[in-house]
């Protein structure tokens, strides 16, 4: 067992919670076709609200404190909270699109410690990236920031989320990634709107590409150990939780708001009500995200996949039961395997793989 | 290892380096070099004199405060300080001065 994860075992045991993502907004200067938020500021935090709330988040143990958005640049008051952050001793990571920072910008990031930047970058030609950020000159500009960002010894990650229309494009992110000295790290998950609304849904890449994906060495690494078939679940996995959300990790809005997961729409208390650590602790809606074990799931515990599924219970929760099946990891298990699902196979939804004809008599 | 003689463990001083990320777990603490994301957790004595690591507290204090804390000998608490500021030293996450430091990038 490596070191972190003994400190993630640890962190359970104690109740800590270990990470934290803190959207500070969600303004933002791109418009991405697929993106989950609404843009508009209802009243965020204010700096001399957010302070007094990092300061619950060291006492209360978090590590790991990733600040993301909407665009976290378009808050003026970016750096200061950076700043107070770092003074706090907080690993951070700062998830962006990098529109906006230059040089300037990329030297205050490096000044502060700050241990990581994601960035969102869609394609490698710029006609498919600006189309899906609907801002003109986003790619060149993002580039730019990159190359700004590990002039200074920066780590960067892209990140790649894969949709329909830009999905013949992941191999030249790749190459990019490549050759700009980065990582890169592909998601083809595409989540609902946080008010439910599920038509962005029908920008996910299909059956077939997700397979595609799963079997290229540069998005997954070693695609045999990616793709093996499920493991039989020992008693361990049966006993063992989900996910990290609501048990070391958590997600906060910018209007302060606590959910276990930023997938996670189950609100579970409000950081302008109550601090944080009575949230953490007594929150009914965290209570019983904590209580649910592999074994408690109806479906899912019956699946041969569920040692290794990703299965995302934020996803399972806006499906309507956060201790049913997420339908999309249901179909990445199946698509990583060829095997199907328990939900699958209850549906039906394998018909196809499998044609079984009726005796004619 | 050669001990560090007593004298020149008076005239020692040891701070936090600004570049690293770092938090008390349990009675552990975990820290990461922000400058090459080594992690690394120190125990509970190691903890007590990373706390104590303020720039200003000579290290032969911080080494007489862990004998009351943990009831151990001079000796020991001397042993412990020495190995402690040899093991970080090297990675950047602690500064070691024979004057008196702030915490530095």
């Amino acid at each position: 067992m490596s070191l972190m994860s003994e400190m993630n075992q640890r962190a359970l045991t104690l109740g800590v919670p270990l990470s934290v993502q803190f959207d500070i907004t969600y303004r933002c200067n791109e418009r991405c076709v697929h993106c989950y938020l609404d843009h508009d500021d209802h009243g965020e935090l204010t700096l001399s609200e957010i302070t007094p709330i990092l300061d619950q988040l060291a006492d209360a143990g978090v590590f790991f404190l990733t600040l993301s958005g909407g665009e976290v640049l378009m808050r003026r008051d970016f750096f200061d909270i950076v700043a107070y952050a770092r003074s706090l001793q907080f690993n951070v990571k700062v998830k962006t699109n990098a529109v906006m920072i230059r040089e300037s910008q990329a030297r205050r990031l490096r000044d502060l410690g700050v241990e990581q930047i994601q960035i969102s970058v869609y394609s490698h030609r710029h006609e498919v990236h600006d189309a899906i950020t609907k801002l003109p000159g986003s790619l060149r500009r993002t580039l730019d920031a990159i190359r700004f960002l590990t002039s200074q010894g920066l780590k960067v990650t892209i990140a790649n989320v894969l949709m329909k229309g830009n999905f013949s494009d992941g191999p030249g992110v790749v190459a990019l990634a490549r050759e700009l000295g980065v990582a890169y790290t592909v998601d083809p998950t595409i989540t609902p709107m946080m008010d439910g609304n599920r038509n962005v849904l029908a920008l996910r890449i299909s059956g077939n590409q997700l397979n595609e994906t799963f079997r290229n060495p540069a998005m997954v690494g070693n695609v045999e150990e990616f793709c093996a078939p499920p493991l039989a679940p020992d008693e361990s996995v049966m006993e063992g939780y989900p996910c990290s959300a609501g048990h070391t990790a958590c997600y906060i809005s910018p209007y302060g708001d606590v959910f276990p997961c930023v997938q996670f729409p189950l609100p579970s208390g409000n950081l302008r009500q109550q601090s944080f650590l009575a949230i953490w602790r007594d929150s009914t809606q965290l209570k019983e995200v904590r209580s649910i074990r592999a074994k408690d799931l109806p479906t899912c515990s019956t699946c041969s996949h569920v040692g290794s599924c990703t299965r995302c219970p934020g996803l399972a929760f806006m499906e309507g039961n956060m201790r049913g099946p997420s339908t999309a990891d249901c179909e990445k298990s199946f698509q990583r395997t060829g095997i199907a699902s328990a939900n699958m196979l209850r549906l039906g939804a394998a018909a196809g793989l499998v044609q079984i004809q009726a005796a004619v008599h | 290892m050669d001990r560090i003689d007593c004298n020149v463990m008076s005239e020692t001083y040891i701070a936090q380096s600004k570049s690293i990320a770092a938090r008390k777990l349990g009675e552990e603490m975990m820290i990461m070099s922000a400058v090459d994301s080594t992690f690394f957790t120190l125990n509970r004595v190691a903890t007590a004199i990373w706390q104590a690591a303020d720039g200003k507290t000579p290290l032969s204090k911080i080494a007489a405060s862990l004998c009351e804390e943990f009831d151990v000998s001079r000796a020991q608490a001397l042993a412990d300080a020495e190995q402690f500021v040899k093991e970080l030293s090297p990675h950047g996450i602690l500064l070691v001065s024979d004057q008196p430091l702030a915490a530095a990038s």
